[in-house]
């Protein structure tokens, strides 16, 4: 029994060292960054056959207005259309950054054109929060929450 | 008008309020006759779900009368007595057409939270946080109801106002997780919490055709309750180990079906509580999922978990490794109950489903506070306070 338990206690510990010297020979990676990240198609299922979606081939509102460009095929299982869209300009690094910040980053004006073309489609309307008949009162963590919140509508994976 | 408004962390105020008014064509005003307390506005009395902004008008089950409606409503008319589903669908997404409707893609104008939160959008949701869609909720004299024709449904006279408020929230939900659970008739079904939501499930189990129905809870008015109206066996955690007592009711299975119908603020005697409790309020997990364990480990092999009780985020010490070997089924979802409240009212009226003996405290709006400290506490027996801001 006692060779039983040295023997494992002898295994334990050769597992140990064994790890503790892969762990010193590796390298912590850092998250990688998607390298296609900036030129990815924004996609979303519109809930409606192509033929309405763009019929005669006129992209829907406000899809149409922006500077995009935008590619469609029929969704499988019955799903309707999935409308894909990028914006043609591309805004890289501190720019980006702060193109991100102000709301007016290329790919957040397309995302939240494409959301709102599939309520459009779908409900005829695009719903509206009752926050602007506002009840809340200033604070300090509402603040914050504001900041975060101002970007929420244009967020959403659809 | 006046509204119970959410002003901090477990502080509410009565205030007035700018009304509220129609914002898009399908919208529709009403005018709240009924409005009650449910466990899952604990969770946001407690700070436990984010978004929510002091000033907020919270509360989601309720019913009332049309007073205004959009120039595109077709279904409803000024006039109807309507409930009201606590989930806001839009009716024509794919979900809405699959009866999902708390994955609706259209009625949360604010998708970027949950997107980033759970990787997806879901429902928008009256008076649960601008994460829901920043929609006012019902402790109010007026509500804005977005999509109406998907969402209120006429109440068929014969009917009380007490016994179709149920049917906006509690009953339906509790109809889902049993349904979705997949009960079926000989089933042993399981319910942890017997709470408005898990004594709706447990009826609804029993209609289902469940041979067998257990419900678990700690507070013994509850636990009567739930025996004298819902008719099921009961269980108290307090002074009974729920896994042997399931087993020895099940000839050593366990049940078919476990519905957890508690959420991310369980309770237990044992050292759970206090280890959930600590890793809870350091931020280290953000729910405690002490009924969902239990009821992974309780249920029998190949059998199904539904999870009823709202989450919010990240839990620790999750059995996968029970749920992975006893080849169980987990499910989950808000409740999606425009699928469900026709039928319900139906049942209602027949008799079938009672639901008006869950309002054991029926007040003033006024008295909104003291009703959430009730319901908290379950002071005097509280099981659900019923806020008539016209009384």
């Amino acid at each position: 029994m006692k060779r039983l338990i040295a023997g494992a206690a002898a295994l334990a510990a050769a597992g140990l060292g064994a790890a503790r010297w892969a762990a010193s020979r590796r390298r912590v990676q850092a998250a990688a960054k998607d390298p296609l990240e900036s030129s990815r198609w924004l996609g979303v299922t519109i809930n409606r056959p192509p033929d309405e979606v763009a019929p005669g081939g006129h992209l829907p509102d406000p899809l149409a207005r922006v500077d995009a460009e935008v590619r469609m095929n029929r969704a499988p299982g019955d799903r309707g259309t999935e409308i894909y869209a990028r914006p043609r300009e591309h805004r890289a690094g501190a720019e980006g950054v702060l193109a991100r910040l102000r709301g007016d980053d290329p790919r957040t004006v397309v995302r939240t054109a494409l959301r709102e073309t599939k309520s459009l489609l779908e409900t005829g309307d695009v719903l509206r929060s009752d926050e602007e008949l506002g009840t809340t009162r200033p604070t300090m963590p509402g603040k914050v929450l504001d900041m975060a919140l101002g970007r929420a509508a244009e967020g959403g994976r659809l | 008008m006046k509204a119970l408004c959410w002003q901090g962390v477990n502080e509410l105020s009565v205030e007035q309020v700018p009304d509220p008014a129609i914002l898009n064509a399908q919208d529709a005003i009403v005018k709240v006759t009924a409005s009650t307390t449910c466990g899952s506005d604990l969770h946001l009395l407690g700070g436990y779900i984010p978004a929510m902004r002091a000033g907020d008008v919270i509360g989601h089950e309720f019913i009332g009368e049309i007073v205004d409606v959009g120039p595109e409503v077709n279904r409803h008319r000024v006039g109807d007595r309507v409930v009201v589903c606590s989930i806001i669908g839009c009716g024509r997404c794919w979900a809405c057409r699959h009866d999902e409707w708390s994955l609706c893609e259209n009625s949360n104008p604010k998708p970027g939270v949950t997107d980033l939160m759970w990787g997806g959008t879901t429902a928008g949701i009256f008076g649960y946080s601008h994460a829901m869609g920043g929609f006012r909720g019902s402790h109010a004299e007026y509500i804005r109801v977005p999509f109406v024709d998907y969402n209120a449904f006429t109440v068929p006279e014969g009917i009380a106002d007490l016994d179709a408020l149920f049917a906006s929230d509690a009953a339906p939900t509790g109809w889902m997780g049993a349904e979705l659970g997949g009960v079926k008739p000989g089933d042993v079904v399981a319910v942890w919490g017997c709470g408005a939501v898990g004594q709706m499930a447990a009826r609804a189990a029993m209609l289902l055709g469940a041979e067998r129905v257990i419900a678990i809870d700690r507070y013994p008015e509850r636990l009567a309750m739930t025996a004298r109206h819902v008719g099921c066996e009961v269980i108290d955690y307090t002074s009974t180990d729920v896994t042997a007592e399931l087993r020895e009711r099940t000839g050593g299975r366990g049940p078919d079906v476990c519905v957890e119908a508690v959420g991310m603020e369980a309770d237990s005697t044992g050292i759970q509580r206090v280890y959930d409790g600590i890793k809870q309020q350091l931020r280290l997990e953000q729910d405690r999922p002490i009924a969902v364990r239990e009821a992974i480990h309780a249920c029998r092999k190949g059998g199904s978990v539904f999870v009823l009780g709202v989450f919010a985020g990240f839990v620790d010490k999750f059995p996968l490794g029970a749920l992975m070997n006893k080849g169980l089924t987990l499910r989950g979802a808000q409740q999606h109950g425009q699928r469900y409240i026709p039928k319900l009212l139906d049942r209602i009226a027949k008799g079938d489903l009672k639901t008006s003996y869950l309002a054991t405290h029926t007040m003033t709006l006024d008295e909104g506070p003291k009703g959430y400290d009730m319901f908290k506490h379950k002071k005097d027996g509280c099981v659900r306070a019923v806020f008539r801001p016209w009384a």
